[in-house]
Protein backbone atom coordinates (compact mmCIF):
# COMPACT_ATOMS: atom_id res chain seq x y z
CA UNK A 1 0.00 0.00 0.00
CA UNK A 2 2.66 2.04 1.10
CA UNK A 3 4.62 1.42 -2.25
CA UNK A 4 1.19 2.35 -4.37
CA UNK A 5 1.23 5.61 -2.71
CA UNK A 6 4.18 6.96 -3.36
CA UNK A 7 3.75 5.65 -7.25
CA UNK A 8 0.70 7.59 -7.26
CA UNK A 9 2.20 10.97 -6.06
CA UNK A 10 5.54 10.66 -8.07
CA UNK A 11 3.12 9.73 -11.18
CA UNK A 12 1.34 13.38 -10.57
CA UNK A 13 3.82 15.11 -8.86
CA UNK A 14 6.38 14.85 -12.19
CA UNK A 15 4.05 16.13 -14.85
CA UNK A 16 3.06 19.07 -12.46
CA UNK A 17 6.57 19.93 -12.34
CA UNK A 18 7.23 19.69 -15.81
CA UNK A 19 4.02 21.97 -16.76
CA UNK A 20 5.07 24.84 -14.01
CA UNK A 21 8.49 25.02 -15.45
CA UNK A 22 7.04 25.28 -18.98
CA UNK A 23 4.25 27.90 -17.93
CA UNK A 24 7.19 29.35 -15.46
CA UNK A 25 10.01 29.75 -18.56
CA UNK A 26 7.42 31.08 -20.78
CA UNK A 27 6.95 34.26 -19.48
CA UNK A 28 10.56 35.32 -19.07
CA UNK A 29 13.62 35.51 -21.09
CA UNK A 30 16.23 36.05 -18.39
CA UNK A 31 17.97 32.74 -18.94
CA UNK A 32 17.66 32.25 -15.10
CA UNK A 33 16.15 28.59 -14.13
CA UNK A 34 12.96 30.53 -12.53
CA UNK A 35 10.49 27.61 -12.92
CA UNK A 36 12.93 24.99 -10.80
CA UNK A 37 13.08 27.31 -8.11
CA UNK A 38 9.60 28.06 -8.34
CA UNK A 39 8.52 23.88 -8.39
CA UNK A 40 11.30 23.56 -5.68
CA UNK A 41 9.67 26.58 -3.27
CA UNK A 42 6.23 25.30 -3.77
CA UNK A 43 6.95 21.94 -2.81
CA UNK A 44 8.86 22.00 -0.15
CA UNK A 45 5.96 24.58 1.49
CA UNK A 46 3.63 21.63 1.12
CA UNK A 47 6.13 18.99 2.50
CA UNK A 48 6.65 21.28 5.29
CA UNK A 49 2.82 21.37 5.99
CA UNK A 50 2.44 18.44 5.47
CA UNK A 51 5.33 17.07 8.23
CA UNK A 52 4.34 19.55 10.44
CA UNK A 53 0.72 18.37 10.27
CA UNK A 54 1.68 14.64 10.78
CA UNK A 55 3.76 15.37 13.27
CA UNK A 56 1.00 17.23 15.47
CA UNK A 57 -1.44 14.08 14.33
CA UNK A 58 -3.73 16.37 12.01
CA UNK A 59 -2.64 13.69 8.93
CA UNK A 60 -1.89 10.20 8.43
CA UNK A 61 1.60 8.50 7.70
CA UNK A 62 -0.52 7.97 4.05
CA UNK A 63 -0.70 11.68 3.41
CA UNK A 64 3.16 11.70 3.97
CA UNK A 65 3.45 9.08 1.58
CA UNK A 66 1.55 10.04 -0.84
CA UNK A 67 1.82 13.37 -0.57
CA UNK A 68 5.13 13.94 1.07
CA UNK A 69 7.08 11.17 -0.17
CA UNK A 70 5.71 10.73 -3.73
CA UNK A 71 4.35 14.11 -5.16
CA UNK A 72 6.53 16.61 -2.89
CA UNK A 73 9.75 14.67 -3.88
CA UNK A 74 8.79 13.98 -7.04
CA UNK A 75 7.64 17.72 -7.98
CA UNK A 76 11.06 18.97 -6.46
CA UNK A 77 14.44 18.02 -7.77
CA UNK A 78 17.97 18.27 -7.63
CA UNK A 79 19.42 16.80 -10.61
CA UNK A 80 17.67 19.30 -13.04
CA UNK A 81 18.79 21.97 -10.31
CA UNK A 82 22.48 20.36 -10.76
CA UNK A 83 22.40 20.86 -14.39
CA UNK A 84 20.82 23.85 -14.94
CA UNK A 85 23.51 25.87 -11.86
CA UNK A 86 26.30 23.91 -14.53
CA UNK A 87 24.84 25.38 -17.48
CA UNK A 88 24.69 28.86 -15.94
CA UNK A 89 28.64 28.64 -15.00
CA UNK A 90 29.82 27.04 -18.20
CA UNK A 91 27.82 29.87 -20.24
CA UNK A 92 29.92 31.92 -18.58
CA UNK A 93 27.09 33.22 -15.83
CA UNK A 94 29.30 32.03 -12.81
CA UNK A 95 27.42 35.02 -10.53
CA UNK A 96 23.88 33.65 -11.62
CA UNK A 97 24.70 29.88 -11.21
CA UNK A 98 25.90 30.55 -7.80
CA UNK A 99 23.09 32.93 -7.31
CA UNK A 100 21.18 29.93 -8.37
CA UNK A 101 22.58 27.55 -5.79
CA UNK A 102 22.25 30.00 -2.66
CA UNK A 103 19.04 31.30 -3.26
CA UNK A 104 17.92 28.04 -4.19
CA UNK A 105 18.54 26.36 -0.56
CA UNK A 106 17.88 29.25 1.17
CA UNK A 107 14.32 29.65 -0.18
CA UNK A 108 13.66 25.92 0.13
CA UNK A 109 14.55 26.11 3.70
CA UNK A 110 12.71 28.68 4.55
CA UNK A 111 9.54 27.09 2.81
CA UNK A 112 9.92 23.71 4.79
CA UNK A 113 9.75 25.77 7.55
CA UNK A 114 7.17 27.96 7.34
CA UNK A 115 5.50 25.00 6.07
CA UNK A 116 5.73 22.38 8.76
CA UNK A 117 4.74 26.35 11.27
CA UNK A 118 1.45 25.93 9.20
CA UNK A 119 1.34 22.17 9.53
CA UNK A 120 1.39 22.24 12.85
CA UNK A 121 -1.12 25.16 13.42
CA UNK A 122 -3.70 22.47 11.90
CA UNK A 123 -3.12 20.37 15.04
CA UNK A 124 -5.22 22.89 16.34
CA UNK B 1 28.20 36.17 -27.19
CA UNK B 2 25.84 34.34 -28.91
CA UNK B 3 26.98 31.47 -26.23
CA UNK B 4 25.05 33.48 -23.46
CA UNK B 5 21.91 32.73 -25.49
CA UNK B 6 22.51 28.71 -24.76
CA UNK B 7 19.56 27.04 -23.05
CA UNK B 8 19.92 27.07 -19.28
CA UNK B 9 16.71 24.87 -18.63
CA UNK B 10 17.12 21.35 -19.58
CA UNK B 11 13.17 20.33 -19.24
CA UNK B 12 11.94 23.19 -21.33
CA UNK B 13 13.78 24.66 -24.38
CA UNK B 14 10.82 26.55 -25.77
CA UNK B 15 13.36 28.11 -28.48
CA UNK B 16 14.76 25.14 -29.65
CA UNK B 17 12.44 22.58 -30.47
CA UNK B 18 13.08 20.70 -33.39
CA UNK B 19 9.67 18.79 -34.30
CA UNK B 20 7.15 19.80 -31.83
CA UNK B 21 5.94 16.74 -29.94
CA UNK B 22 2.15 16.40 -28.57
CA UNK B 23 2.05 17.15 -24.75
CA UNK B 24 -0.08 13.91 -23.62
CA UNK B 25 3.04 11.48 -24.60
CA UNK B 26 5.11 13.97 -23.16
CA UNK B 27 3.21 14.14 -19.94
CA UNK B 28 2.80 10.37 -19.94
CA UNK B 29 6.10 10.29 -20.28
CA UNK B 30 6.83 11.92 -17.74
CA UNK B 31 4.55 10.53 -15.41
CA UNK B 32 5.51 7.08 -15.68
CA UNK B 33 9.19 8.02 -15.47
CA UNK B 34 8.32 10.15 -11.95
CA UNK B 35 6.18 7.19 -10.57
CA UNK B 36 9.39 4.83 -10.94
CA UNK B 37 12.03 7.17 -9.89
CA UNK B 38 9.67 8.11 -6.65
CA UNK B 39 9.84 4.64 -6.25
CA UNK B 40 13.46 3.93 -6.43
CA UNK B 41 13.98 6.77 -3.98
CA UNK B 42 11.63 5.41 -1.73
CA UNK B 43 13.28 2.23 -1.90
CA UNK B 44 16.86 3.92 -1.05
CA UNK B 45 14.78 5.35 1.64
CA UNK B 46 13.87 2.40 3.46
CA UNK B 47 16.95 0.27 2.45
CA UNK B 48 18.93 3.31 4.47
CA UNK B 49 16.87 4.71 6.45
CA UNK B 50 18.01 7.99 7.97
CA UNK B 51 17.15 6.43 11.82
CA UNK B 52 16.61 10.25 12.83
CA UNK B 53 19.44 11.71 13.27
CA UNK B 54 23.10 11.71 11.59
CA UNK B 55 23.67 12.39 8.31
CA UNK B 56 20.75 11.49 5.52
CA UNK B 57 22.86 9.39 3.45
CA UNK B 58 20.48 7.57 0.76
CA UNK B 59 19.24 11.09 0.20
CA UNK B 60 22.76 12.64 -0.04
CA UNK B 61 23.54 9.73 -2.65
CA UNK B 62 20.39 10.18 -4.34
CA UNK B 63 20.81 13.71 -5.85
CA UNK B 64 24.65 12.85 -5.97
CA UNK B 65 24.19 9.77 -8.65
CA UNK B 66 20.87 11.95 -9.98
CA UNK B 67 22.53 14.95 -10.56
CA UNK B 68 25.76 12.71 -12.41
CA UNK B 69 22.94 10.89 -14.75
CA UNK B 70 21.83 13.85 -16.00
CA UNK B 71 25.09 15.09 -17.13
CA UNK B 72 25.63 12.41 -18.66
CA UNK B 73 21.79 11.96 -20.20
CA UNK B 74 22.23 15.58 -21.56
CA UNK B 75 25.11 15.58 -23.13
CA UNK B 76 24.27 12.16 -24.99
CA UNK B 77 20.05 13.55 -26.37
CA UNK B 78 21.33 17.33 -26.71
CA UNK B 79 24.93 17.76 -27.39
CA UNK B 80 26.09 14.64 -28.89
CA UNK B 81 23.42 14.37 -32.30
CA UNK B 82 22.62 10.87 -30.83
CA UNK B 83 19.47 10.26 -32.65
CA UNK B 84 17.25 9.44 -29.91
CA UNK B 85 13.58 9.09 -29.67
CA UNK B 86 11.38 12.43 -28.38
CA UNK B 87 10.44 10.77 -25.92
CA UNK B 88 13.95 9.46 -24.07
CA UNK B 89 14.32 13.07 -22.55
CA UNK B 90 11.24 13.62 -20.93
CA UNK B 91 11.08 9.66 -19.36
CA UNK B 92 14.81 9.91 -18.49
CA UNK B 93 15.30 13.14 -17.72
CA UNK B 94 12.53 15.11 -16.33
CA UNK B 95 10.45 11.78 -15.36
CA UNK B 96 12.85 9.33 -13.88
CA UNK B 97 15.98 11.36 -12.16
CA UNK B 98 13.13 14.54 -11.79
CA UNK B 99 11.45 12.36 -9.46
CA UNK B 100 14.39 10.35 -8.03
CA UNK B 101 16.17 13.39 -6.77
CA UNK B 102 14.32 15.67 -4.03
CA UNK B 103 15.06 19.05 -3.17
CA UNK B 104 11.99 19.38 -0.99
CA UNK B 105 13.15 16.47 1.06
CA UNK B 106 17.11 17.53 1.36
CA UNK B 107 15.86 21.11 2.61
CA UNK B 108 13.71 19.10 5.00
CA UNK B 109 16.95 17.16 5.86
CA UNK B 110 18.37 20.22 6.93
CA UNK B 111 16.18 21.66 8.63
CA UNK B 112 15.31 18.53 10.98
CA UNK B 113 19.14 18.59 11.51
CA UNK B 114 19.37 22.40 12.50
CA UNK B 115 16.09 21.93 14.71
CA UNK B 116 18.08 18.69 16.51
CA UNK B 117 21.20 21.29 16.91
CA UNK B 118 23.39 19.07 14.79
CA UNK B 119 24.52 22.42 13.52
CA UNK B 120 28.21 20.96 11.97
CA UNK B 121 26.36 17.87 10.13
CA UNK B 122 23.62 20.57 8.98
CA UNK B 123 26.34 22.36 7.44
CA UNK B 124 28.37 19.57 5.99
CA UNK B 125 25.06 18.12 4.31
CA UNK B 126 24.12 21.67 2.87
CA UNK B 127 27.16 22.32 1.32
CA UNK B 128 28.30 18.44 0.37
CA UNK B 129 24.94 17.93 -1.40
CA UNK B 130 25.47 20.97 -2.92
CA UNK B 131 29.39 20.00 -3.98
CA UNK B 132 28.79 16.65 -4.57
CA UNK B 133 25.60 17.30 -7.23
CA UNK B 134 27.31 19.88 -8.74
CA UNK B 135 30.81 17.91 -8.92
CA UNK B 136 28.76 14.86 -10.55
CA UNK B 137 26.71 16.78 -12.91
CA UNK B 138 29.81 18.43 -14.07
CA UNK B 139 31.74 15.38 -14.32
CA UNK B 140 29.55 13.27 -15.72
CA UNK B 141 28.96 16.26 -18.86
CA UNK B 142 32.72 16.78 -19.28
CA UNK B 143 32.90 12.82 -19.32
CA UNK B 144 30.42 12.08 -21.58
CA UNK B 145 31.47 14.73 -24.02
CA UNK B 146 34.61 13.23 -23.55
CA UNK B 147 33.50 10.11 -24.93
CA UNK B 148 31.51 10.94 -27.74
CA UNK B 149 33.97 13.10 -29.35
CA UNK B 150 36.84 10.43 -28.90
CA UNK B 151 34.21 8.21 -30.55
CA UNK B 152 33.29 10.27 -33.52
CA UNK B 153 37.04 10.56 -33.91
CA UNK B 154 37.44 7.05 -34.35
CA UNK B 155 34.74 6.85 -36.91
CA UNK B 156 35.45 9.88 -38.79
Amino acid sequence: MSWLLVVLGGAVGAPLRYLTDRAVQSRHDSGFPWGTLTVNAVGSVVLGVVTGAVAVGAASDSVQLLVGTGLCGALTTYSTFSYETLRLAETGRRFLAGANAAVSVLVALGGVTLGAGLGRGLGG
Amino acid sequence: MSEVREPVDPDVDLRAAPEPVRVLPVLGAVSLGGALGAAARYAALLAWPASGAGFPWALFGINVVGSGLIGVLMVLVVESGLRVHPLVRPFLGVGVLGGFTSFSTYAMDLSGLLARGELLTAVGYLLGTLAGALGAVWAGAVLTRRLYRASEGRTG
